[in-house]
């Protein structure tokens, strides 16, 4: 059967974030006040046809690691979401 | 004589500038279109800079799949040149042909500019004619151009000589100021500026020309190329 799986790519832990930065510090001016820790990242969805919710997401994880997000700077994790 | 095949990706644009280098030297070039899966007769490449496949994904990530890439591949286990530059170089370390990535500038601008780059190995195809310490004027034109590697990933470049060009000052972020590196064997080369845009005063900088007489094998005397 077919799975909706979301892959979320971040950027790996000690990995400038500029883009993050920046959406932070552009905040305050719209009002925001009080948030901190901003990360930019991509998320991917898609069906995958497997025999089950962990073939699935084995799927969609080695996906994300090989094509989806460069190792060397992010990291890749699955997640069965909603249509 | 050289023959340099000029890789050309869907959305390559700085190909015509690489054969207009090459040819400057008195070298031949030809494009080898993405598909192609043999180069023979090739005796270097030079994967140029653009927005191969439109950059979706990350700059390069697509590129690495075109079916020319293994057999620059192979031709690079051989010992062949293989020189990228800017986007070129994104789709090198998207191959994992050279170490490392390449992220947003610091920033997050498009930088447009003349940068000076200093010679920091001569240990690769792309510096053997240049000294340590040359400064050298070349643009750059990016906005994914921030070098980036963990601690032992650097350590090994700074061991080997891999780092072949830095910033004298650093416009977009990357570590260590590094603006291009080299595989261990020297004989695959990664660039953000672009030289093949630095070969006649009359466009600002002629200080590409060492570079690519370096990459082309050739020593000209006579600065007759600077006019």
């Amino acid at each position: 059967m077919n799975y909706f799986v979301i892959v979320d790519v971040t950027l790996r832990k000690g990995i400038a974030d500029p883009e993050g930065s920046t959406i932070e510090r552009a905040l305050p001016a719209l009002g925001f006040t009080g948030v901190t820790n901003v990360h930019a990242g991509k998320s991917f969805r898609f069906e995958v046809e497997a025999e089950n919710e962990g073939a699935a997401l084995e799927k969609a994880t080695s996906l994300g690691e090989r094509l989806l997000s460069n190792p060397v700077i992010e990291d890749a994790s699955a997640r069965i979401g909603d249509r | 004589m050289s023959r340099i095949g000029v890789v050309v990706f869907p959305g390559s644009n700085c190909e015509y500038d690489a054969v207009a280098a090459v040819e400057r030297l008195g070298d031949q070039a030809e494009f080898v279109w993405h598909t192609r899966t043999d180069l023979n007769g090739i005796d270097g490449v030079i994967l140029p800079g653009g927005f191969a496949h439109g950059d979706y994904l990350r700059p390069g990530a697509l590129a690495r799949f075109s079916p020319v890439m293994g057999a620059v591949e192979r031709f690079a286990a051989d010992g062949g040149p293989v020189l990228g530059i800017c986007n070129g170089f994104q789709v090198l370390v998207e191959a994992g042909m050279l170490p490392g990535a390449l992220q947003k500038n610091r920033g997050l601008t498009f930088l447009c500019q003349p940068t000076t780059l200093v010679v920091s190995s001569t240990s690769s195809v792309l510096t053997r004619g240049a000294s340590v310490g040359q400064e050298l004027v070349v643009p750059i034109n990016h906005f994914s151009g921030s070098y980036t590697c963990d601690d032992e990933t650097h350590d090994e470049l700074v061991r080997n000589g891999q780092i072949v060009l830095r910033y004298k000052e650093n416009p977009n972020g990357s570590r260590d100021d590094i603006a291009g590196v080299a595989n261990k064997a020297g004989n695959v080369v990664g660039l953000m500026p672009h030289p093949e845009r630095a070969m006649s005063m009359l466009l600002g900088s002629a200080d590409g020309v060492v570079l690519f007489e370096s990459f082309l094998g050739v020593k000209v005397e006579q600065p007759a190329l600077a006019h």
